[in-house]
């Protein structure tokens, strides 16, 4: 919302500086985004008188002047067809900026003649377009006159400072100046000058009729008011009315639209004018019952629907309620006859109308924050009475059908609620007056908001408009104890715990931390098993962004491509977040994603470059499920998602339905599908599944250790190639629950001399002994059972 | 005798290694050596001239077996240097590498915040990405057609054929989880509720996801002065500053009323953000005491309750802190970003160690 200084003095007496209104605003929460005086660019712009112009001995249209300013008689090169001596001239010394050239003056030589400055012309000081020539000051100002002392004097309205500010849905009344004026007067910087609309007489009975449907006539149109003027003259506006239009970025048309601008933005009363020589019969306001073309005032054709609400005659659809007038029946220079509406439109209609219609005009924009129910009428007579002052004409008498909506409501002031709401501490007079300011009714202690304020609906809201009117800035923050005093406790919940901890370990681990979008493509989310409709959003930023992420690898997998695009070949990357199952709200469920690609490190001297390995991710995959207090005893179990390589991945699991983690290399065909080089070696834990620990407090179990020496011993068994070094470590720990501290693979060998499909696993068994030590025979038989148990177990041999 | 002695440790000086030593050893006081012959005649002799000889011969022996030790460790470690010196390395040589992780500053700020309110009795509270249209709107105060609602640029779920519900929403702020914890704690409450919010706008300044952290404190005589200290000594230790200064604005949010835009003053001096001091101001949060209908919607009886909720952009803050410049790399990914933004592992942010290092 814009407005100048001077339309705001119509409304406003006051004293206050354009900086002093500015800050009010921004302070009373009619947030100013910018404020164009200028009184501040013109500044240094100054008088001189032309005493002498010769023609440039080099340049036909250039001219060599004498001009005398405020720092004396300057030299100046001019190519405006009217310079020449005797005028008095607008003169921008050197170093100054010129902004409508966007250039600082400098001493220079044209054609081989110094030149100390320059005339300005209008456009180049952005006053206006007007560039025919350099400006001619009439009369005889002192040389030396600052130019913006001289306009603020003879033509206020071009050095009309302009404030634009932003209005927050619920103050419909600030989209009108007055609101804004009576803002600006509650807090006590000027006065709201007196409004009052003298009704004009209607000298003959309109005719054109207007009619509400009954449907229409609860709630989406509850009133509609108009009359004929007849006889007007609708030629361009009057200076004053254009200039104030143009300054608050509007372009004017013609007197009759210029003056339902006017009130759009002087009352937040938005109007239409239909030219009534082209309006078949009676108008009558209706739901549109079919899908019809319409052209717009704005020159675009539009299909209305069901659901909106028409302005028709006997030819058809002539408006549309609220939004958007007629091509056809739009008033032009020619026309005579004018019929004014001004109505009232359901503020939610409007919303879905404009919405639907993707359509944007002032009038929607007011209307569905809401007008002035009460200011239908009064606002039909200010615009008849200022169309008969500027046009000409007669008024018909007014036709209207239904009444303002009531909009009576009425809430109790307490004035003790601003202190315990807000804290500070007003008297009861005081807020008593900044209401009636505002211009609710006070009866006693109870407040009736006024008409243009719908956006008052509770205790709450009186609180609001006095301590805004007040000022906020004044408010003085008060502690707040916490609600145990003492230390506090700690807040995180266990989830809240695992995730912090998981987090800061995969990066003590070496991986970077991304923050990827929740959504992602369609292909991409198909390749782990998402993509399905439940998660796709109905209105995607762009089709890389369509559906919210199955997992998290999409993500990461995308970020390792844009990085190996880069240049960046070797990278460890990680995501904590959530991933959808589900398009309900709580089809979520948090997971870490690490992905390692490339080698271990770069090039180096030390030779301990090497691929990525299934080994790599195993290792952090079980370091973060340790972290997070998963236990440390586990299956690796096989058959995870189709985007594991088959046979090169594991879960982690606690029994064939928990699993708490799945680690392995990435599918060769996911990667070429999301064009990454591999190979890529990933893992992914899901922090929720580990159990939580039935801790009954920070004790440890107490440590259990022997003196007696332990003793280890190494086994090498041969055994098929499928066999799985956890089986075989498993049985050989059976042998001897109690003696057997660890048992851990330390060599694998396959084929050479042990022929296809076999290889040879060798393990080292640590025993413990607790109340002996162990003798050769003790171990020997240790051994032999050992063997055994391997043997049943995986079928293999004892490797000679 | 004095032959003797002399004879051994000019050979025992001149042995050039440990087996010439031993050849020695073995010749003057092995078993059959010299010095041991000699002290075997002993027993020949007279008593007088045992008293004589003995202490000398004893003393013979202990010295020369000094001088073998002595020039066994000499060289010991004559061979210890010799090997040394061979053993020179270019120490210059670029060390093993090490890969060196971060934590992104999102992350870093979210537990920064979360550390700070902690502290004030805030607990956590989280609610689902996908939002009910109920709890991400109406709950909050913003009915049907509200123009908030259109200007929030909300993300729409599909919905399937035959459902009647109206279309979930990606949640466009955290509020929700205002509501979401009121029905679960009711009152009195303090939560702040940190995560990834969405709105369909995308340029410059905006991404289509980003994160806020919601603060909400609800008692029975929390006050908007409360709330301004709170957000006070939020900023000043969020900014690990000694005293920062806040100015609030009036504004409107349909959650909360009175609202209020909290700006923060600081001056950017060369690009620079300075907190605390200078003539700027700084737009950082939105705020105000929670509406009635929102107690109500939370299940909390509004005349018995009162209290304030404040919402902050979370990337927000962390390019404020940190001077990031740009929202859209936060999202991007790119190595060298996460290297030079992000943080490393061990850099828990705390009260007692500080915020950031």
């Amino acid at each position: 919302m814009k407005f100048t200084m001077s339309w705001l003095r119509d409304h406003l007496d006051t004293t206050a500086s354009v900086d002093e209104i500015a800050e009010t605003l921004t302070d009373l929460g009619l947030e100013v985004e910018e404020v164009i005086n200028p009184l501040d660019t013109l500044k240094g712009f100054t008088v001189g008188f032309v005493k002498e112009a010769e023609k440039h001995p080099d340049a036909d249209r250039l001219r060599v002047c004498k001009v005398e300013t405020d720092a004396g008689l300057q030299q100046i090169i001019c190519g405006a067809p009217n310079a020449r001596a005797g005028i008095r001239v607008v003169v921008a010394k050197p170093g100054m900026y010129v902004p409508g050239i966007d250039t600082t003056i400098q001493v220079g030589k044209i054609r081989g003649i110094e030149s100390h400055g320059m005339m300005c012309s209008e456009r180049e000081m952005e006053l206006s377009d007007e560039h025919d020539g350099i400006i001619e000051l009439p009369g005889e100002p002192a040389i030396g006159t600052e130019f913006a002392d001289w306009l603020a004097e003879h033509q206020p309205e071009k050095v009309d400072p302009v404030i634009e500010i932003a209005i927050t849905p619920n103050r419909q009344d600030a989209l009108g100046i007055r609101g804004i004026a009576r803002d600006l007067a509650a807090r006590g910087l000027g006065t709201l000058k007196p409004y009052a609309v003298e009704p004009v007489a209607g000298s003959f009975e309109s005719p054109i009729k207007v009619t509400i449907a009954d449907d229409l006539k609860d709630k989406a149109c509850p009133h509609f008011t108009g009359r004929v003027i007849r006889g007007v003259k609708n030629g361009p506006s009057p200076a004053w009315l254009q200039a104030r239009l143009k300054a608050i970025g509007l372009r004017p048309i013609s007197a009759l639209v210029d003056i339902t601008n006017f009130f759009t933005f002087d009352q937040n009363r938005p109007l239409h004018v239909f030219d009534a020589d082209i309006v078949k019969g009676d108008l009558s306001v209706r739901w549109v019952d079919a899908p019809t073309e319409y052209e717009g005032l704005d020159d675009k054709t539009y299909t209305v629907e069901p659901g909106m609400m028409g302005i028709y005659d006997d030819a058809g659809l002539e408006s549309i309620g609220g939004c958007l007038g007629g091509a056809h029946t739009g008033c032009t220079e020619d026309t005579v006859n004018v019929f004014l509406e001004s109505a009232y439109w359901d503020p939610v209609t409007i919303a879905a109308t404009g919405r639907r219609l993707k359509l944007n005009s002032d009038a929607k924009y007011r209307f569905e924050r809401g007008v002035d129910p009460e200011f239908t009428l009064p606002g039909l007579e200010a615009a008849t009475k200022m169309i008969l002052e500027i046009c000409g004409g007669e008024a018909s008498e007014i036709v209207q059908d239904g009444a303002p909506v009531a909009y009576d409501r009425a809430y109790k002031l307490d004035t003790d609620r601003v202190a315990s709401l807000v804290g500070m501490d007003i008297p009861a007079e005081t807020q008593r007056k900044t209401l009636e300011d505002l211009g609710f009714t006070l009866k006693g202690d109870v407040a009736h908001p006024p008409s243009w304020r719908s956006d008052v609906k509770g205790e709450a809201d009186l609180v609001e408009e006095v301590a805004r009117i007040a000022s906020l800035t004044k408010l003085e923050g008060r502690p707040m104890p916490r609600p145990q005093a003492g230390v506090p406790k700690p807040v995180l919940t266990v989830t809240q715990q695992r995730e912090q901890a998981a987090r800061r370990t995969a990066a003590a681990l070496g991986y970077n931390e991304c923050v990827t979008y929740s959504f992602i493509d369609e292909a991409s989310a198909r390749l782990f098993g998402g993509g399905e409709d439940a998660t796709r959003l109905e209105n995607p930023i762009s089709s890389e962004m369509s559906h919210m992420r199955p997992a998290l690898l999409p993500g990461l997998l995308q970020a390792a491509a844009r990085n190996q695009a880069r240049g960046f070949a070797d990278m460890a990357l990680f995501e904590i977040g959530t991933a959808f199952h589900g398009g309900e709200p709580g089809e979520q469920h948090l997971l870490l994603s690490g992905l390692l690609v490339g080698h271990t490190g770069p090039r180096d001297v030390h030779g301990a470059r090497r691929p990525v390995d299934v080994f790599d991710v195993k290792a952090d995959a079980e370091a973060v499920l340790a972290a997070i207090g998963a236990p440390a005893k586990v299956q690796i179990l096989r058959g995870a998602q189709g985007w594991w390589h088959p046979g090169r991945h594991g879960k982690i699991c606690l029994g064939p339905k928990k699993v708490l983690g799945v680690f392995g290399e990435l599918h060769p065909k996911v990667l070429q599908e999301m064009d990454v080089k591999g190979p890529a070696m990933a893992f992914t834990i899901w922090p929720a599944e580990v159990p939580v620990k039935r801790s009954t407090g920070a004790t440890r179990a107490a440590l259990q250790i022997s003196d007696l020496q332990a003793v280890e011993r190494d086994f090498a068994f041969v055994v098929d190639a499928d066999v799985e070094a956890l089986t075989l470590v498993n049985a050989a720990a059976g042998a001897d629950k109690a003696l057997i501290e660890d048992v851990r693979v330390f060599d694998e060998f396959i084929g050479g001399a042990l022929g296809e499909g076999k290889k040879s696993l060798a393990i080292t068994v640590r025993l413990q002994p607790t109340d002996q030590t162990l003798t050769e025979k003790d171990i020997e038989a240790i051994g032999a059972k050992i063997v055994e148990k391997v043997t049943k177990a995986t079928g293999g041999t004892l490797r000679s | 005798m004095d032959d003797l002695r002399t004879k051994y440790l000019e050979a025992i000086a001149g042995a050039g290694d440990e087996s010439a030593l031993e050849d020695l050893r073995l010749q003057a006081v092995g078993k059959k050596g010299e010095v041991s012959l000699k002290m075997r005649e002993l027993g020949k002799m007279t008593p007088e001239e045992r008293q004589v000889m003995g202490p000398k011969l004893n003393a013979l022996k202990d010295e020369i077996n000094s001088a073998l030790s002595a020039k066994k460790s000499a060289l010991a470690d004559a061979a210890l240097d010799e090997r040394l010196r061979t053993e020179w390395l270019d120490v210059t040589l670029p060390s093993r590498p090490r890969r060196q992780g971060t934590i992104h500053p999102v992350s870093q700020v979210t537990e920064e915040v979360t550390t700070i309110f902690a502290d004030m009795g805030f607990a956590v509270a989280e609610g689902p990405q996908v939002e009910d249209d109920w709890y991400n709107f109406d709950a909050l105060n913003i009915p049907a057609e509200h123009p908030t609602r259109t200007e929030m640029d909300t993300f729409y779920m599909h919905k399937a054929e035959g459902d009647d519900r109206p279309p979930h929403v990606l949640r466009t702020h955290t509020s929700p989880v205002q509501i979401r914890a009121m029905q679960e704690q009711g009152a009195p409450i303090r939560v702040i509720a940190p995560g990834r919010v969405y709105r369909a706008d995308y340029d410059q300044t905006h991404t289509p996801m980003f994160h806020q952290i919601e603060g909400l404190a609800i008692d029975r005589d929390i006050s908007m002065a409360n709330l301004k200290w709170c957000l006070e000594e939020f900023c000043r230790a969020f900014f690990e500053v000694d005293k920062v200064e806040l100015r609030f604005r009036a504004s409107h949010f349909p959650f909360t009323e009175p609202s209020a835009e909290v700006d923060l003053r600081c001056s950017w001096e060369g690009g620079t953000l300075k907190v605390g001091e200078g003539d700027d101001w700084m737009e950082i949060l939105g705020s105000g005491m929670v509406h009635p209908h929102v107690l109500r919607s939370g299940g909390i009886d509004p005349d018995q309750w009162q209290g304030f909720a404040f919402g902050i952009g979370i990337d927000r803050l962390a390019m404020l802190k940190y001077g990031i410049p740009d929202l859209r790399a936060f999202f991007d990914s790119d190595l060298r970003w996460l290297r030079h933004y992000g943080f490393a592992s061990l850099d828990v942010p705390s009260l007692a160690g500080g915020l950031s290092r």
